[in-house]
């Protein structure tokens, strides 16, 4: 054994040249961790450094930051039907009375409790008089869009995922990804769901995602003439839509099915469905 | 259009080709239930379809993705349902399910129910035909008695497993539709049931059939003991698929949810024809009472009535009409859940296109492919007892050294 030991250290020496005391190891080492550190940094970082860079020259939007709603107060609503028409110019929907984004709807009670509803091209282009012929109790006009369900059946059943919730609350469609099977078109309770008939995959309101990242409102909002849509931050404090969930006695359509809406509407009437 | 309905829902999203898949499917999972009555219930009777009904669901399961495929608006993109499958989604279950059925039970049970048969074709032939037979044997080209007790325990295993598969296949076709809580019409859990019942009707009929008209053609006679246990078994299938969509019928009536009334409208006036007439009473009804006075399903001495002549019409009678009802059915549930408005307050209709991606055409063609491939599965496997390769020209080629079996004595 101890002949081995002896012969192993043998192999293990440097046959030649005067041995690295310790202090010139260490000047060496300190020296090669130098140089070699930044360059390692370098190589790794980069990548993710560009990344970002990339992000905060395009407005440092940050999903995580935001979870956005919007409030429509069925009160203020004159059915002038701007708001759809936006909609249509700003996301490119056909023009066509069959897809919509959003639409708005016409609600027409009798005195005998009967009930008209109506949406002539999806209320684009405004609504005729009612008949007043005495019999009127009241009408009123509501807005649809997709509610941006926290617990959306939609994203639900999508075979492959191409429909997501982003970080901020907003239910998207990934049309490079969008294998056109209409699942979530059926899962839909809210009929917000139409198929784009030349890049045949399933289509939706988007919040005008593209304004949101830059700090816009969505389209439809911008141009309601009489506020009667309120966009803004669900949870944060001082927002318009925050406002507006404080001040008014708010409710989500179809609540039984658990979908939990994000789109809330105040003066909601038993009849809209 | 009557009423009103949310402006997105006048194109109507699932049509015929859709309708297609759960009838297809179905049949896959009917055919394999009564291959399975014979193999794993030991009902001697229906032997002579069991090969038949063996090919029958493989040619019909061959075909079940392509009206999928055809109504996607991406097909190139289908393989993504492997890649990235949604956890969450049932949908995305398709291809694992599929593939299950396909590789583990139907293509593996077929292999192993025809591998004496095709090492003994492969002895026996020549040219192409041999080497088609001997690639298909896989070179597992042992006869010896072991083997073969093997081949078939293997396929009574298969068997045993294929049962709750060919239910998980329709079962989950069912979950499709009965999961969708927006949907009043489809969301019911009675509806994976309501599935594999009428599924199980509908392929006893179309084996009944096709061993009917195969016989036909091949001239020989059909085995009254076979025809009366299948009408048998068509009948006992549909009195319990009947008593499933009388009780989900009988439950919606006595809730009666807020859905009730324009559903009521629809089954009314849009689904009158396919559900009233075609679905119960031509496609349930007459077969029910055909088959219950004829068939010995009802009869305590075992005994049929009429001639043998009499009552070979009325099960064919009976059993197309069965295929029009559980076709009816496959529409009523797909078109029917599309034809109301969520908003429940008015009705939309469908107008089947003659020519088209998703026409009339395109899908009689996809329901015609199944029996091309089963007539091409047949020729190269014929399930008949009549084909089965003699086992005196059994003696392996005078090859000398060669891996054969020792000869089946």
């Amino acid at each position: 054994m101890p002949d081995e030991r002896r012969a192993a250290g043998a192999d293990a020496a440097p046959p030649q040249g005067p041995p690295l005391d310790r202090r010139q190891f260490v000047q060496f080492a300190l020296a090669a961790c130098g140089t070699a550190t930044p360059v390692l940094v370098a190589l790794t970082r980069l990548p993710a450094a560009r990344a970002q860079e990339a992000t905060a020259a395009a407005g440092a939007y940050d999903p995580t930051e935001h979870l956005y709603g919007m409030g429509i107060d069925i009160s203020r609503c004159i059915g002038c039907g701007r708001c759809v028409a936006a909609c249509k110019a700003e996301n490119d929907v056909p023009l066509d009375a069959h897809h919509f984004n959003t639409w708005v709807e016409r609600y027409t009670i009798t005195a005998d409790g009967g009930v008209t509803v109506e949406s002539p091209n999806g209320g684009m282009d405004g609504f005729p008089e009612p008949e007043a012929d005495g019999t009127l109790r009241r009408t009123f006009f509501v807005p649809k869009l997709c509610n941006h369900c926290a617990n959306a059946p939609c994203v639900q059943v999508c075979p492959v995922g191409a429909t997501f919730t982003s970080p901020d609350g907003v239910v998207l469609v990934d049309e490079q990804y969008c294998i056109g099977c209409r699942y979530c078109i059926q899962a839909c309770p809210y009929g917000v769901r139409w198929f784009h008939p030349t890049k045949r995959v399933a289509a939706k309101c988007t919040l005008c995602y593209h304004r949101l990242v830059k700090g816009k409102v969505p389209a439809c909002v911008e141009v309601c003439p009489t506020g009667a849509r309120i966009f803004g931050e669900v949870e944060h404090g001082a927002t318009p839509l925050s406002r507006f969930l404080r001040f008014n006695d708010v409710q989500v359509l179809k609540p039984h099915l658990n979908t939990r809406p994000k789109v809330y509407y105040a003066s909601l009437d038993g009849e809209v469905r | 259009m009557q009423g009103y309905i949310y402006p997105n829902e006048f194109e109507l999203q699932w049509g015929l080709l859709i309708v297609l898949y759960p009838y297809v499917t179905g049949l896959v999972a009917g055919a394999f239930i009564l291959a399975s009555l014979e193999r794993v219930f030991n009902v001697k009777e229906v032997q002579p379809t069991y090969r038949l009904a063996l090919l029958t669901a493989l040619a019909f399961l061959l075909v079940a993705p392509l009206p999928l495929l055809g109504h996607l608006g991406h097909p190139e993109r289908s393989y993504e349902i492997f890649l990235t499958p949604n956890r969450q989604s049932a949908m995305a279950m398709f291809g694992f399910v599929y593939a299950w059925y396909l590789a583990v039970v139907l293509l593996l049970e077929v292999w192993f129910e025809w591998r004496k048969d095709m090492v003994l074709w492969a002895r026996q032939s020549t040219g192409v035909r041999r080497w088609i037979y001997t690639a298909l044997t896989l070179g597992a080209t042992d006869l010896s008695e072991r083997a073969l007790r093997f081949d078939d325990k293997a396929g009574r295993w298969i068997t045993i497993i294929g049962i709750p598969s060919a239910f998980l296949l329709h079962g989950y076709v069912g979950f499709i539709f009965g999961s969708v809580k927006a949907n009043p019409w489809w969301s019911s859990v009675l509806m994976p049931v309501v599935f594999l019942f009428s599924a199980i009707v509908s392929g006893i009929a179309l084996v009944l059939i096709l061993y009917m008209v195969t016989s036909l053609i091949r001239a020989r006679p059909i085995d009254m003991r076979c025809l009366d246990k299948l009408a048998t078994f068509l009948f006992y299938a549909i009195i319990v698929d009947v008593s499933l969509e009388a009780l989900d019928f009988i439950h919606r009536l006595y809730e009666s949810e807020e859905s009730i009334e324009i559903l009521a409208q629809m089954v009314e006036s849009r689904l009158f024809i396919s559900l009233i007439v075609l679905q119960l009473v031509l496609g349930t009804l007459v077969p029910l009472l055909l088959l219950g006075f004829f068939s010995p399903a009802l009869r305590t001495t075992g005994r049929s009535r009429g001639s043998e002549e009499l009552r070979r019409l009325v099960y064919l009678l009976g059993a197309l009409l069965v295929e029009v009802g559980i076709f009816s059915i496959r529409w009523n549930v797909v078109v029917g859940g599309q034809l109301f408005s969520k908003s429940l307050r008015g009705l939309t209709v469908y107008k089947v296109e003659l020519l088209g991606q998703e026409g009339l055409a395109m899908a009689a063609a996809l329901l015609a492919l199944p029996f091309f491939i089963l007539w091409g599965l047949v020729t190269l496997l014929p399930p008949w007892p009549e084909a089965a390769p003699s086992e005196s020209a059994a003696a392996p080629p005078a090859a000398p050294g060669a891996p054969a079996a020792p000869a089946v004595r």
